[in-house]
């Protein structure tokens, strides 16, 4: 292969640490949300390679449902004293406490759709005018649209219909006091990619990534773990399997799959031959057909 | 293994949606859940099979109106190669989403409707593939169904717009006969034209090469940050950080800084752990100057036996993308690369009227209208003409009372009045 045709893991990121690096330049005061998820684990790799051996130009923000897997928050804590960088933690609890949104109830409640009140909340407390997110083009079919710098307005919202142009490698981020900007440095990667990255750059992971012993119940076709988060009632079978997650999110509304890899080579074979998309494990995108459309609308990351 | 990104030009009317759809189904990158979506979808072919036109419609006003309206990106792979595909709406209203999913793209498929042939909207879809400077160009005249597969038509096609290349001075351009319906030579090669000698779309797709041979001796990197720890142990670090737009720098080249003009040579290069001696087009990296020198983001390091154009006064082909016609009275922000400084329009030379190609004389210039204008700013501009070196040719405009992106520039040449 020619010098001048890079491989596509170190093409994806170099667009990715350009776009970073167009972030810390045009904006005042950017942060980078973290999820725990490989996603913006990856980001936070991403984001070394973009500005070592300075500091990082923003801090890490991260939304805090409480319905947390712990392994998340350890991994968290770890990840940030290592880096020697700084984190902030919005609370959905405090949303809640504050009376600004409402708990659901029911068999099928969770704190997801919650997070982006709180998520606008600490946007507007600490002034940030750009988000960065690891959210992926390959996801989901609103997010194939998404530019890469999504301009929201005052109210958190996407407009699908006014989306700026976005044109060659050049970036516009200018916006009006108020609005912000989200920014996805890994919109053109897919799941294999991120995973054939960490792989790449042997970076660590939550453990419930991969594949473990856990008591888990059967909801819609879906395997969720039992917690203390999820409402369940006599109906509610637990079963003791091993499984691993494909997505870190709120413990109420992410999927496990039945799996035996716990190296991250069997996880890439699994995902290569597999037939179920990512957020195929996810709840909250069984909603409707445009279910993820929607709540991008209303200010979702 | 490397990536191509490529995008679609023509309308739902020509299959494209279909066609996309029909490259995915039949490499097997459709995901059971996906499929299930879709078989659950009601909208369907005529003959009751899936409609793989439903896999790239976004959002929900295109599904009720069955239109494409923004780009979609969808992604794939074969053993070869990754690719990306720009799934861009063909209608003349959003002109301005194909501009923008065809912009970073290195091919560009044209769908023809094989019972149709050449129409308007070819031409439009040509001129802007010509008008971006796609390096290559796959015309894919589809619907061979619904023409017998006949080798008549095929070659009448493609005589008709071999003149239309021609006149849009497009370089390479290869025509494969096509069913996404049916699946002829999308993936598979069709058993139902025996009389085409040539590689499936697919094929054609892994196998063309793609590198960027134009600006090998262009070496240009914009400096987006400046990396600088100011700690005890590194306090005398001052990295410069950007992405090498075109060619290559070394360790110990002599490099210029534009605007200001001064010089250095390269004391050593980091990509964060790694020290290389060299690096190339596409790498984002952090470059270490042996002078102590006044550089900030937005300055670009050149390498200083390949100068670029250096000026304020430019002519430049544009796309105007935003509802409010283009205004001579006001001042906009013109971002190139990594730099951002006040702009005018002094002029309107020509406006082309997409559809003819004629060139026109204009006083007013609107959503989507292409043309010639001549451009001041208020900084001088270290660019290369867009022919010469895309990669930094290009530039877009910022209205500074919406913060909107109201036109895509292209630098055709250096005013000399």
């Amino acid at each position: 292969m020619s010098k001048y045709n890079l491989d596509y893991l170190d093409e994806l990121e170099a667009e990715a640490i350009h776009i970073l690096r167009e972030v810390a330049g045009q904006f005042e005061k950017p942060a980078l949300l973290f999820s725990g998820g490989k996603d913006s684990i990856t980001l936070v790799r991403l984001a070394e390679k973009a500005f070592r051996p300075g500091k990082f130009p923003f801090p890490l923000v991260h939304i805090d449902t409480g319905h947390n897997f712990e392994e998340t928050i350890a991994y968290r804590d770890q990840m940030v004293e290592r880096l020697g960088e700084k984190l902030i933690v919005g609370h959905v609890q405090e949303s809640i406490d504050q009376g600004k949104v409402v708990e659901q109830t029911g068999k099928n409640a969770s704190r997801n759709s919650l997070q982006t009140i709180t998520l606008l909340d600490t946007i507007a407390k600490h002034g940030f005018d750009a988000c960065i997110g690891g959210a992926r083009r390959d996801e989901e079919k609103a997010r194939a649209k998404e530019r890469i710098f999504s301009v929201r307005d005052e109210f958190g919202q996407w407009d699908p219909k006014r989306q700026r142009p976005e044109l060659w490698n050049i970036y516009n981020g200018k916006i009006h006091k108020g609005e912000n900007v989200r920014v996805f440095p890994i919109s053109n990667w897919t799941e294999l990619d991120v995973w054939n990255y960490i792989k790449r750059e042997n970076i660590d992971l939550p453990s419930i990534y991969f594949a473990h012993r856990r008591d888990v119940i059967t909801r819609n076709g879906q395997l969720m773990a039992a917690s203390p988060f999820l409402n369940m009632d006599a109906d509610d079978i637990v079963e003791n399997k091993m499984v691993r997650f494909r997505t870190v999110g709120d413990m109420s509304c992410t999927a496990a799959v039945e799996s035996e890899a716990d190296q991250i080579e069997d996880i890439i074979r699994e995902i290569s031959a597999s037939k179920i998309s990512e957020r195929g494990a996810r709840l909250d995108d069984k909603v409707s057909e445009a279910a993820m459309e929607d709540r991008k609308k209303g200010g979702y990351f | 293994m490397n990536l191509l990104k490529f995008f679609t030009a023509g309308s739902v009317d020509d299959g494209k949606s279909t066609l996309i759809g029909r490259l995915l189904y039949d490499t097997d990158s459709i995901l059971a859940d996906q499929l299930e979506a879709l078989q659950q979808s009601n909208r369907k072919n005529d003959d009751g099979t899936i409609d793989l036109a439903i896999l790239t419609d976004g959002l929900r006003a295109e599904r009720e109106q069955g239109i494409t309206i923004d780009v979609a990106y969808k992604y794939f792979q074969t053993e070869k190669r990754k690719f990306i595909i720009a799934d861009t709406p063909g209608h003349i209203q959003y002109t301005r989403n194909m501009v923008t999913g065809a912009s970073t793209a290195k091919l560009a498929i044209i769908l023809i409707d094989a019972r149709n042939g050449v129409v308007e909207q070819t031409i439009r879809h040509s001129y802007l593939v010509s008008l971006l400077g796609i390096e290559h160009v796959v015309v894919a005249i589809n619907k061979m169904d619904m023409v017998d597969y006949s080798e008549t038509v095929f070659n009448a096609i493609t005589e008709k717009y071999a003149l239309l290349a021609a006149e849009l001075d497009m370089k390479e351009v290869t025509f494969i006969p096509v069913s996404a319906l049916k699946g002829d030579n999308i993936v598979h090669e069709s058993q139902n034209m025996l009389w085409y000698q040539g590689r499936s779309l697919l094929h054609f797709l892994e196998t063309v090469d793609v590198e960027d041979k134009q600006s090998y001796n262009l070496a240009r990197m914009p400096v987006q940050w400046v990396v600088r720890p100011q700690t005890d142990e590194l306090h005398d670090y001052r990295g410069y950080a950007g992405r090498v737009l075109s060619g290559s720098f070394k360790v110990n080249d002599k490099v210029t800084v534009l605007p200001s003009g001064s010089s250095s040579v390269i004391d050593r290069i980091e990509i964060f752990d790694l020290r290389p001696e060299e690096v190339h087009a596409g790498q984002s990296v952090t470059l270490h100057l042996k002078d102590n020198i006044d550089i900030s983001r937005g300055d670009v390091l050149v390498n200083a036996d390949h100068l670029p154009q250096n000026a304020k006064l430019i002519e430049a082909d544009v796309c105007w993308m935003d509802s409010r016609p283009l205004d001579e009275s006001i001042t906009y922000l013109l971002q190139h690369n990594s730099k951002v400084t006040k702009a005018k329009i002094s002029e309107i030379i020509y406006k082309v009227d997409i559809n003819t190609l004629e060139k026109q004389n204009a006083t007013d210039f609107k959503l989507n209208d292409i043309g010639r204008i001549l451009i001041k700013t208020a900084d001088e501009l270290a660019f290369d003409l867009y022919t010469e070196n895309k990669a930094n040719g290009a530039a877009i405009l910022i209205d500074s009372r919406t913060n909107l992106t109201v036109a895509a520039l292209m630098f055709r040449a250096v005013a000399d009045y």
